[in-house]
């Protein structure tokens, strides 16, 4: 059987391997390291053996990878018939991952029966080498499952080496069922995206089991490879919107594929209630994000102050969504919003891997931080060590005399 | 009606501190818990099943977990809480397992449970949050699927309607039975025991099955069926430091002021 396997001749019960564990997934007794069934595989153990006494023995049915080629971005437009940005984003990314693998960039593009064309002249111009795409009224609005019947149909046929996804809630529902129907692995919320120079493989890197971990995460044996995107992460990788030329898409660059006519929506949305207003943190220019730091509910006033006289927006880690002092749309990080700001102040926040997870794309952080050692100033660009409350209160105090004087 | 919850337990705490001397994870040993969204998903099934009654028909809620021997517990503590029955897999076979593993794993507790007309699965995981497992498991299943429910509104036999989050909102939908759920946690609350139902706890058998008892394909379980691997695991690398913005607070704020001027 598949398992963690400690080489006995090696070990010498150093419990280094114990004090690198997530989980309680290993222990030593009697001098001799042995896996528990807390453990969940993810190799911290193996990094940590100064003897090389730990491996994973895996069984691995190979299938014919080398058949596989190219790499698809799933593409997902919104109600307005608008295509979300994050499909740019990833479309930046896959251009560096098929520079490497030396392969094609493939947009997949559900479209509804209306649509005009002018999606793809634009995927085309921002990193895509084709577009397969399908006007059909089973498309509007989206459905997981017929998506996921259309792209599983598609990826059967012409075997794509590795497709990825937008975060998006459509994304997250959808992928999985991509992968359950293709039997194949798929990572979520990735943060990197590299090609293994020697393996060929996608290494796909996330936070990873609750600590302060990242985790590379590699899907050898099984094709495509996939993975989803928080939208913003790769902001910095998507192809600017003044490329696109008003040429019209060569025409074999654009390929029609029909969805099967058997496949029907077991879903149907009756009515939707508008998304709130406000909150847009995703697209904020500039951001003010607080944790537990400031205390307690009552600051938040203060914070709302800054941000106000900022004209910025006002973020949060999960912690203070938990207790019910700000909305999950406030939420910063790898299970909330991916921000990309020019200015981003955070106030009271740790800087756990989770809330880093989502602020990548920021281009200046200043971190306000009680506590010298605290992980935010590992990636602050400005620090400021000292009370949240005190240094807000003045920074309030300056900012709004300086509006008050001009 | 027969309803499936998935439920997994979950450490009692979620945060897992580094200790900055030696860079190693400090554990504090806290308990296991249901998952959260896991007990909102359970919460509404009871409410469904009570409803139901009152329109004088019989609901059967099961409980169903992957996981390690001492989930035992908090199975029986679901069904104190209501649960009419609980399947717990556990087997050395099953661990290591990706979200496709446990998906295969979990479909064969279903076809042990007997096919369930409505399967409810929290959201997500606190501790892992793929959110995965949900829209894996319609798809095994062959069943529809709706994620993020925030409200059941109306359980008829072949259709079920509920509110659900997506990228454009919230939104009114009605799906066809069998179906899939995932559940947001401010969905429900799950209730506490009864004295009834504590009692009733007591007698009632925790169905432990092994993968082998049910019948799932040694390949497609555990480490040997998951076709992702944690190839490297590691803290990542701080950056460069940053300007240090020293003073008194008074002075700071002077110092910041300029900084926002600056740079933005
Ligand atoms: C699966 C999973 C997913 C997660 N997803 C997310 C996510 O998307 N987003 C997210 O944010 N978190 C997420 N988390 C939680 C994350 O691990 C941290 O627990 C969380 O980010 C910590 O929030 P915090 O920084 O507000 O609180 P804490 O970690 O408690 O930090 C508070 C900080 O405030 C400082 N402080 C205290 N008092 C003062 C004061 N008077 N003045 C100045 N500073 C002060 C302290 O020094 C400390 O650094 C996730 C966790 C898990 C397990």
């Amino acid at each position: 059987m598949a398992g963690l396997r400690v080489d006995e001749t090696r070990c010498i019960g150093c419990t280094r391997c114990v004090r690198a564990c997530a989980t309680g997934g290993i222990e030593v007794k009697d001098r001799l390291a042995r896996p528990t069934d807390a453990c969940v595989f993810c190799g911290a153990c193996i990094d940590a053996c100064p003897v090389d006494a730990i491996s994973i023995e895996r069984k691995e049915a190979g299938a014919d990878l080398v058949a596989y080629r190219d790499i698809w971005v799933f593409v997902q437009a919104d109600e307005h018939d608008d295509v979300l940005p994050v499909a740019f984003e990833l479309l930046g990314r896959a251009r560096a991952l098929a520079a490497q693998r030396g392969c094609a960039v493939v947009a997949l593009l559900p479209q509804g029966p209306g649509s005009a064309g002018s999606h793809e002249r634009e995927l085309i111009a921002r990193g895509a080498d084709r577009v397969l795409t399908v006007h059909d009224e089973r498309m509007v609005p989206l459905d997981a499952e017929v998506c996921a019947r259309w792209v599983c149909d598609l990826a059967q046929r012409l075997k794509p080496e590795i497709i990825l996804y937008g975060a998006t809630a459509f994304g997250r529902e959808l992928a999985p069922m991509v992968a359950v129907r293709l039997e194949t692995g798929l990572t979520a919320d990735c943060t990197r995206l590299e090609i293994d120079g020697a393996t060929g493989l996608l290494q796909q890197t996330r936070p990873a089991f609750g600590g302060n971990l990242m985790a590379t995460i590699e899907c050898p044996a099984r094709r495509p490879q996939m993975a989803t995107v928080r939208p913003g992460v790769f902001a910095g990788d998507a192809c600017p919107r003044s490329s696109v030329s008003s040429d019209a898409a060569a025409k074999d660059q654009v390929v029609e594929y029909p969805l099967d006519a058997s496949v029907r929506s077991r879903v149907r949305v009756l009515a939707t209630e508008p998304a709130q207003q406000g909150a847009s943190i995703a697209q904020a220019k500039r951001l003010v994000v607080v944790g537990r730091g400031i205390g307690s509910k009552k600051q938040l006033p203060l914070m709302q102050r800054l941000a106000d006289a900022l004209d910025a927006e006002l973020g949060c880690t999960r912690p203070l969504v938990e207790a019910g002092w700000l909305e999950y749309p406030h939420q910063v990080g790898q299970t909330g919003v991916s921000v990309a700001p020019e200015l981003l102040i955070s106030i009271g926040v740790s800087g756990a891997i989770q809330h880093l997870a989502g602020i990548g794309g920021a281009k200046t952080i200043i971190a306000i931080n009680e506590d010298a050692q605290a992980p935010i100033f590992g990636i602050a660009h400005y620090k400021a060590v000292g009370d949240a409350i005190e240094i807000v209160d003045n920074l309030v105090r300056e900012l709004e005399d300086a509006v008050a004087r001009s | 009606m027969h309803i499936v919850v998935c439920v997994k337990a979950v450490p009692a705490s979620t945060e897992v501190k580094m200790d900055p001397v030696t860079n190693t994870i400090v554990r504090d040993g806290g308990d296991a818990v249901v998952n959260p969204f896991d007990a909102s998903a359970l919460e509404l099934a009871l409410r469904l099943r009570e409803e139901r009654r009152a329109a004088g028909e019989d609901v059967r809620v099961s409980v169903l977990s992957m996981g390690i021997p001492a989930t035992e517990r908090l199975l029986r503590d679901c069904i104190a809480r209501g649960a009419t029955d609980a399947l717990l897999l556990s087997d050395r076979a099953f661990a290591g397992a990706d979200t496709l593993a446990t998906t295969h794993a979990l479909t064969c507790g279903m076809c042990e449970l007997g096919m369930p007309d409505l399967v409810l699965c929290g959201k997500m995981a606190v501790d892992g949050d793929t959110a995965q497992i949900g829209p894996e498991l319609a798809g095994a299943l062959d069943m529809a699927c709706v994620a993020d429910v925030r409200t059941l509104m109306a359980c008829a036999n072949d259709a079920v309607t509920v509110r659900a989050g997506g990228d454009a909102g919230v939104s009114l939908v009605e799906a066809t039975l069998p179906c899939v759920l995932t559940v947001a946690k401010e969905a429900a609350t799950l209730r506490m025991p009864s004295i009834a139902g504590v009692l009733a706890a007591e007698h009632a058998t925790v169905d432990v099955r092994g993968a082998a008892e049910v019948g799932a394909d040694a390949a497609r379980i555990g480490l040997a069926g998951s076709p992702t691997q944690v190839v490297r695991s590691f803290v990542p690398e701080q950056q460069a430091a940053g300007v240090e913005v020293s003073g008194d607070a008074i002075g700071q704020a002077r110092q910041l002021v300029r900084i926002i001027g600056e740079v933005a």
